[in-house]
């Protein structure tokens, strides 16, 4: 009896106290990330190569105050004013932003990318509506933030951030105006200290060059961006980062050079990708001309592939004859050879056969609906690698731009192969072929998640030489993940890596002689 | 037998008492050294369920279904405290798209009941029940496919307080748990409800569950009424047409349904149950309709048990 009024009393007390004891609350890996100090200031950055710049000084930062001005010593006086009565929320913003400019806004990219991930619903009629960005808040929300278009979201935004901190660091270096803190030895500094001139403001660079490109990118979330915006600048005047004129100057330049970027997005031809029925009906008829079965949409209602034109949006790393001549890769095995049939019998035999581990790598890789995309998955890769590396916010940009002009290229010569071919999924040609993730609206051949991950993992393996085996292997991993998936064919990951290779070697081939390194 | 900690988005919601007599919602009691051992076979499905408060169908699922196999042990360590377990074995199929089904042990449950306080005034009984249960996973299924998935991965301690009423063969129970769910951890390193998470772990909302029956209680024949809601406390709503669904959903639901048990006369070891229970409102939940039969068989290892 003893023992079990124990063993009641043991489930009472547990039902109990457990709930009360222990907080539920979870923490992300990055909540608590220290404060960037970085190894180097790489006070040269201003000399490095621009992507879309004619050179660093295309748009002029006009000369600053001078540090003994009546003017500047009141803009000291703000922070300080600001400092004398600072609550918890504003010492936690300081403490956010202190992570990195560059870090941050790639994961608010990231978290917006996320949330418009999603498919739109069909109409009654069972057709499917098409975001529009001219009303972006109407139902379906646009943008839809597929892979492809998470890959040149991040790929711009990336750029464009790289762009302006190398004309920030040239204007750093001309006029060389020291921070405030260097200036008044008693303000009070809440950031690491650094002997990088503060004009104009890095940060504010970051933040002005990145909103407006979020607001080309996603425009019905304006509010929440400016939110955002408007918390940067602060931390950066309450922290005793930067005075006024710092942020100001740097804010307008952020925003000149994102209008050049803005421009060329408006003309990559990336509206156009989702093409019209026409367009589709067309790729099917080549297909079937071609002796070949023709994808078909196995969503019900049959859904427009994922935009089939966005294989020819214009390209960063190389030009569109170099895509078709280099990088495209051959045809699939035919739909009606002993290959196919062989590829086909292998999916199966994954689809029937899944294991645990196979399942973990699966769900790990999948980056489907309402996530932020293989490209952003490779972007909090890179992210948390390159946190340990204390890069200045130049390099972090420079990185960040070359990875995500690497997957952008992928995602462009992934779609361009996608619809060249045509080729059929695994569950389209044998039906009895049951899927262990989402299964992707678009033709099989070659497989994106392949394609970005090795451009992602070739490019990464150049710029942390020491971690180039680990993330050859998470590509690796990621590539399988389709396969056991039940949703590729071998030929489609083992292509598509190999093509997603060759647009890492542009990207590696631009790292060597950007001026970087 | 702690049906209330079974439930799966969308697929098999909850089962709420649906095997009549001793679960931890009902007032039947073993006696002292009575063993009994039941098989339950359950199947629920749906081709209905809710995005947030949006109803829709949808034509890549057609109908989900969830069967469920339970073996279901129980033990009177006296006529007022049974402590009882069980073990389910869930798979799931959806009948139209690609998706595939899977299979797998679920969660064991351990459930303590005590009877702690009987009163009568004139023909009117009534008693007091106090209840704590345990359930865990038994196998490392995969929680970040659903509604594809066995089961939402947490482990559950269930404190539930329940009076049972009776005046001659009528009867009424009325009962409240407030459920405690721990984290879990998905396969992914980060996911996005409402907003960015760059962890793979999910905070868990705690729930609630209440349930009404009444009904006929006779010594060979018991047939009652069911009413049983569960509510999260917390969790987010599914956005349109999202199909990356996690644990920490928001999933309610009020459920109507009906159970009935006969013990053989002729040999009162064994009996044998069958229910059903109809989803009428809800929230991130499929509309589901579930069927079950179970058979129990009772060993006296003391004397014999009066009723």
């Amino acid at each position: 009896m003893k023992k079990i009024f124990l063993l009641i009393s043991l489930i009472i007390s547990c039902t109990i106290i457990l709930p009360f004891g222990c907080s539920k609350s979870i923490e992300g890996r990055t909540d608590n990330v220290s404060a960037l100090s970085p190894a180097s200031n790489d006070v040269n950055a201003g000399a490095w190569k621009p992507i879309l710049l004619t050179g660093p000084a295309e748009f002029a930062v006009a000369t600053p105050l001078a540090t003994n001005t009546p003017d500047y010593i009141a803009q000291i006086s703000e922070i300080k004013s600001f400092q004398a009565n600072l609550r918890q929320e504003e010492k936690d913003i300081v403490k956010y932003w202190s992570a990195g400019a560059v870090f941050r806004w790639n994961e608010i990219l990231r978290q917006l990318v996320a949330k418009h991930n999603l498919p739109p619903y069909q109409n009654a009629e069972g057709t499917y509506p098409v975001p529009n960005a001219n009303n972006p808040l109407a139902y379906p929300q646009f943008p839809f933030a597929n892979p492809p278009y998470a890959a040149r979201a991040y790929a711009y935004v990336s750029a464009a951030q790289y762009d302006a901190l190398v004309a920030a660091w040239y204007y750093k270096k001309l006029y060389n105006r020291p921070a405030p803190y260097a200036v008044d030895a008693t303000l009070n500094v809440l950031i690491p200290k650094s002997d990088l001139p503060s004009y104009p403001s890095e940060d504010a660079v970051v933040e002005g060059v990145t909103t407006e490109m979020m607001k080309l990118l996603f425009p019905g979330d304006q509010d929440f961006i400016q939110l955002k915006a408007e918390e940067h600048k602060h931390a950066r005047l309450i922290s005793g980062a930067n005075v006024r004129s710092d942020l100001d100057a740097g804010e307008a330049l952020g925003k000149q050079v994102a209008q050049k970027f803005i421009t060329r997005a408006r003309g990559d031809r990336a509206g156009a990708a989702v093409g019209t029925q026409a367009i589709w009906s067309q790729m099917e008829q080549d297909c079937i001309t071609r002796g070949e079965t023709p994808w078909i949409s196995q969503e019900s209602p049959n859904r427009p592939p994922m935009l089939p034109l966005f294989g020819k949006v214009k390209t960063f790393l190389f030009d569109s004859l170099t895509m078709v001549t280099q990088i495209r890769p051959g045809p699939p095995p035919s739909t009606s050879s002993k290959q196919f049939q062989d590829e086909t019998a292998e999916v199966k035999y994954y689809s029937e056969h899944p294991t645990r581990e196979r399942m973990k790598a699966i769900d790990f890789w999948a980056d489907g609906v309402a996530t932020v995309t293989p490209p952003g998955h490779w972007n909090d890769i890179a992210a948390e690698d390159f946190l340990k590396q204390n890069f200045s916010e130049v390099r972090w940009a420079r990185n960040l731009a070359l990875l995500n002009l690497a997957m952008m290229d992928a995602a462009i010569a992934c779609w361009d192969a996608k619809y060249a071919y045509f080729n059929p999924r695994p569950s389209q040609v044998d039906p009895s072929i049951k899927t262990l993730t989402g299964l992707p609206n678009f033709p099989s051949y070659v497989s994106g998640h392949s394609t970005f991950s090795a451009a992602a993992a070739t490019i990464l393996g150049h710029l942390l030489p020491s971690r180039a085996n680990d993330y050859l292997s998470m590509a690796e991993e990621a590539k399988l993940s389709r396969l056991y998936g039940a949703i590729h064919y071998r030929s489609d990951i083992e292509v598509g890596f190999d093509c997603g290779k060759k647009v890492g070697n542009f990207a590696i081939q631009r790292a060597t002689t950007d001026g970087a390194e | 037998m702690n049906k209330s900690l079974i439930f799966l988005f969308i697929t098999g919601v909850m089962r709420p008492g649906l095997a009549l007599a001793q679960t931890d919602m009902d007032a039947i009691m073993m006696n002292k050294k009575q063993f009994c051992q039941g098989i339950t076979y359950d199947y629920s499905s749906w081709n209905q369920y809710w995005e947030g408060t949006f109803k829709r169908d949808n034509a890549n699922l057609g109908t989900v279904s969830t069967q469920m196999l339970m073996y279901m042990p129980n033990y009177g360590i006296t006529n007022n405290l049974n402590v009882m377990a069980s073990v389910p074995y869930v798979w799931t199929k959806a009948s139209a798209g690609t998706l595939h089904g899977l299979k797998g042990f679920q969660d064991i449950s351990i459930v303590a009941k005590w009877r702690a306080y009987k009163t009568s005034f004139g023909k009117n009984n009534l008693s007091f029940f106090a209840i704590g249960g345990l359930s865990t996973p038994l196998s490392d299924y995969v929680i970040d496919f659903l509604p594809m998935s066995i089961g939402l991965g947490s482990t559950n301690l269930t404190a539930r307080g329940m009076v049972d009423y009776r005046r001659g063969r009528f009867t009424a129970t009325g009962s409240a748990a407030y459920i405690w769910r721990s984290n879990v951890k998905l396969d992914k390193d980060s996911y996005y409800d409402t907003e960015l998470h760059m962890t793979d772990e999910v905070q868990m909302p705690n729930a609630m569950q209440y349930q009404l029956r009444t009904g006929y209680r006779g010594k060979y024949l018991i047939a009652e009424a069911l009413l049983t809601n569960f509510t999260t406390l917390g969790g987010y709503d599914i956005t349109k047409n999202n199909g990356q669904l996690y644990p920490n959903l928001r999933m309610n639901a009020t459920m109507v349904g009906t159970n009935v048990k006969y013990t053989l006369k002729s040999f009162t070891h064994l009996s044998f149950v069958g229910g059903c229970n109809f989803t009428v409102a809800g929230r991130n939940v499929g509309q589901s309709t579930a069927f079950n039969v179970a058979a129990f068989y009772v060993f006296y290892f003391g004397k014999k048990a009066k009723s």
